[in-house]
Parts: structure tokens; C-alpha cells; sequence
């Protein structure tokens, strides 16, 4: 598996294929068993791996937003480049500000997570994210937990990341949306990619029968 | 002002021999409280302080990798919270205290032990109450969700920049009711110093009603209402602490 700078990857598969688990061996959160992983000069499987400073390059969204529930918005935007990058205050708070402009949540800077929607938190979430100026972003299963109208303020943020030329890994079960934003599409089923390709030739043409199982269950 | 209240006490006190409140018209007596009482605020306030930082560190160091750490932490907790606290005290005074060196007094001739009995009184309650605040941090640190701090650690926070920005500060919000009945519990237990001869406030108001026995009921509605008042201080700052530090959608809903 190539990922290419700037690229938009859907991850798909059937659950416990191990999806998540690759996403999250990629920013070290799960430790490499077998195999390798190089992101940008970092060999990812190596037991000494500098994994802060890795993570300061590979931003990751979950399925259950994860905000620190006792910071507002505009706070957890900045928490972890004040903390992590030890960056002026003014200059993070310009950015946060931008930041939370692009995800549309003007005006919720000063309300904590517990007074946003599933939709709004995960959007903070993103922002958040995008605050460490990251060069790869991963999105494990972000909408999977969200009503389907929030599910598209969530997606939309996404597609004018990847439009901007953000290199997006992204584990879901958005197929409409995979097939509209996604470069490449990998299927993976009991731990090993059985199938991948552009999503034109993926979706209409699938050469793995369990590829075509799987697609035929739910589309 | 001060002497049309003493009178009225004095009064009172010849009409209803069994309420002479002395400490109120006896200046004498009423420094004995004055001084009881202020013991009785210090040993509070510095226990309190040293059985937050011993939880503190207690509940971080339950978090150690080293298993002897965690050993040493549990036997810890299991000997204070399991065994009365009178008997703590008495075990620290005469026991320990046969073993600390001694010092020369201002006098030039007696020895005086350098941990006096306030000394002995604010250890022994001290950890008395730190191992309860071990427990009740530790129960704070559980209920974080893991997957909070999957997303800091994501972010590229240390294990210190974790605990000190995410972990505590949740944990915190979750312990403070315990805790406030844990310290309240301690500000209470500060009376059984009277045992090793600590010259707090009941101290003090058993000695008046012992040299004068017609104080009995009056040092004793006096003792209720002081610690009605220390109490009610402590329980309302905690109180006050708590809606501060509460922020919606976490913790109880409002």
C-alpha cells in the first residue's frame, strides 16, 4: 500500500477486518506486529521510534470525537500546540480562530463539547487536528456515531480538506462518499487487503468474490 | 459593648447555675478557647492540605510501572484505612515517638522531642486521611475515559503533559464529592488529638469544665456550634469549588 502526498484513501471492509487497526498503527497507537510502515522518514515499526514526534505530523480523528470535555471549543483547538509545540498564544489563537471558521462553528468558540452536537464536536475534533499543522490526516470511522443529517457537515468538511490537498486516510462506511472523494479505495477483510483500485473500476468491477459479498450487502 | 455581654452571661449564669457560660464572662477562660480554637484551625488546615497532596501523589504513584512502588502504596492504604485512627495517633506519639531524637529546650536542661505532639497529631492525620484521598483520586483517575487520553496522546502530549492537562483535571471534577466528605470527616477526627494531650478546642473546653463543672452543657452547646460552623465553611468553599470548576455535559447534568 503507496499513499501519495495529497492523496484521499478510503479504507472499506467488513468490521473487525482490522481497518482501525491500521489506521491506528500508522500515528504508533497500536504497536506494528509484523510488517513496516514508513511515513515521511519515519519507520513507524521501529521499537525506538520517536513516537511524539510522529504524531505531531500525523493528525487522527475518532468515531467518538474524544474532545476534552472540560475545555471549550476554541480551547481544545489550541490545547496541543500551546502544550506539545510550545507556540506563542497569540499566534494559536489566530490560527484556532481560522480554524474553527473552516469548519464552520463561528460563534462556538466559548461552548464545551457537552453543549455542541455529535456533528459540531467531531468538526471541533477535525479542527483540533488541523491545529498541529499535520501532513497526513486519519479519520477512523469519524460519521459512523453520527445522525445521518450531521453525517453531511461532517463529510463536507472533509471533502474541501482533501480538496485543499491534504493527504486523508479515512476508515468508513460512506460508500457514496468513498466513491466520490476517495483516489484509491482498499478493501480489506480479516486482516489483509483483499482488493483495491480507483473507485470507478472498484465499485463497478470487483474481482475478489468477497469484495463483491461485501459490496452487494450494502449497496 | 464586650461588657454588657459578660454581664448578661454572668447573670445568666447565677439565675441557671447549670449554663454558666464562664469563657463568656471570664476573660481568663475565654483566652483558653481563643487558643483551643486556633490549634483546632491549624491542625484542620494543615491536614487537610498534606492529606490532598499525600492522595495526590498517592493516586499518581498507583499509576507507577514499578510494582514495588504499587506494593508499598496499597500497604499504605490497607494499615490507615483499615485501623482506628485514635490508635494511629496513640502508636505515632508513644511508640515513634520513643525514637526521635531529641533536642536541648530553651530552658538549657529538659530534652524535648523535635516532633512535638501537634507534630505527631498532624502526621498521624495527615496519612490518616491521604490514604482515604489515595482511593478516592484513584477512583477520579478510572472514571477518564481511556479513549480521552488516546486523543491526547494522539496529539503528540507527553505521559506528564497528559496527566497534568487531561487526566487530573477530570479526575479532579469527579473526586471532589468524595472528597469533600472525606475532609470534612478528618476537620472532625482532629478532635481525638486530645488524646496525646494536644491543646485543641475540646482539650481546652474539657479542662474548663473540668476546673469549673457548672460549664459542663455550656462547653459542650459551644463545641457543637464551633465545629456546626468550621464544618459548614469547609463544606460550602468545596461546594463553591465544585460549581466553579463544573463544565456542562460532564459530570452531573444541570
Amino acid at each position: 500500500m503507496d499513499i501519495m502526498k495529497g492523496e484521499v484513501i478510503c479504507i472499506i471492509g467488513p468490521s473487525g477486518s482490522g481497518k482501525s487497526t491500521l489506521i491506528r498503527c500508522i500515528n504508533a497507537l497500536n504497536d506494528v506486529q509484523s510488517g513496516s510502515i514508513t511515513l515521511e522518514g519515519y519507520n513507524v515499526h521501529d521499537p525506538r521510534l520517536n513516537k511524539l514526534e510522529l504524531r505531531r505530523k500525523v493528525g487522527m480523528v475518532f468515531q467518538q470525537y474524544n474532545l476534552f470535555p472540560h475545555k471549550t471549543a476554541l480551547e481544545n483547538v489550541m490545547m496541543a500546540p500551546l502544550k506539545v509545540l510550545r507556540e506563542p498564544r497569540a499566534e494559536v489563537e489566530t490560527r484556532a480562530r481560522a480554524l474553527i471558521r473552516k469548519v464552520r462553528l463561528e460563534g462556538k468558540e466559548d461552548a464545551y463539547p457537552g453543549e455542541l452536537s455529535g456533528g459540531q464536536q467531531q468538526r471541533v475534533a477535525i479542527a483540533r487536528s488541523l491545529a498541529m499543522n499535520p501532513n497526513v490526516m486519519l479519520f477512523d470511522e469519524v460519521t459512523a456515531a453520527l445522525d445521518p443529517e450531521t453525517v453531511k457537515e461532517v463529510l463536507l468538511t472533509i471533502k474541501e480538506l482533501a480538496a485543499d490537498g491534504m493527504t486523508c486516510i479515512l476508515v468508513t462506511h460512506e460508500m457514496g462518499f468513498a466513491r466520490e472523494v476517495a483516489d484509491h479505495i482498499y478493501f480489506t477483510d480479516k486482516g489483509v487487503i483483499v482488493e483495491h483500485g480507483a473507485p470507478e473500476t472498484f465499485f463497478a468491477n470487483a474481482s475478489d468474490p468477497r469484495t463483491r459479498k461485501f459490496l452487494g450487502q450494502i449497496l | 459593648m464586650i461588657e454588657t455581654v459578660q454581664d448578661f452571661f454572668r447573670t445568666l449564669a447565677e439565675t441557671h447555675p447549670k449554663w454558666n457560660f464562664i469563657f463568656f464572662h471570664d476573660p481568663s477562660q475565654w483566652e483558653r478557647v481563643i487558643s483551643g480554637f486556633y490549634v483546632t484551625l491549624q491542625l484542620s488546615v494543615v491536614c487537610v492540605i498534606l492529606s490532598v497532596v499525600i492522595g495526590i501523589i498517592g493516586a499518581w504513584a498507583q499509576g507507577s510501572p514499578s510494582r514495588i512502588i504499587r506494593w508499598v502504596v496499597q500497604g499504605y492504604i490497607q494499615f490507615f484505612r483499615n485501623t482506628p485512627p485514635l490508635i494511629q495517633l496513640l502508636f505515632f506519639y508513644f511508640a515513634l515517638g520513643q525514637f526521635t531524637p531529641t533536642v536541648t529546650g530553651p530552658d538549657g536542661w529538659t530534652e524535648q522531642p523535635i516532633i512535638s505532639n501537634i507534630g505527631w497529631a498532624i502526621i498521624s492525620l495527615s496519612f490518616f486521611a491521604g490514604a482515604f484521598n489515595v482511593e478516592i483520586f484513584r477512583s477520579g483517575i478510572e472514571a477518564v475515559p481511556n479513549s480521552t487520553l488516546e486523543a491526547a496522546e494522539s496529539l503528540g502530549f507527553t505521559r506528564a503533559q497528559t496527566y497534568a492537562n487531561v487526566t487530573f483535571p477530570l479526575a479532579l471534577r469527579v473526586s471532589l464529592p468524595a472528597l469533600n466528605n472525606n475532609l470534612i470527616n478528618l476537620v472532625k477526627t482532629t478532635t481525638q488529638a486530645i488524646a496525646i494531650a494536644v491543646p485543641e478546642l475540646l482539650y481546652e473546653m474539657v479542662s474548663i469544665w473540668n476546673d469549673y463543672a457548672s460549664a459542663q452543657n455550656a462547653a459542650m452547646t459551644v463545641l457543637f456550634f464551633t465545629y456546626i460552623a468550621l464544618v459548614g465553611i469547609l463544606a460550602f468553599g468545596m461546594n463553591r469549588w465544585e460549581a466553579r470548576l463544573h463544565v456542562p455535559g460532564f459530570g452531573k447534568t444541570s
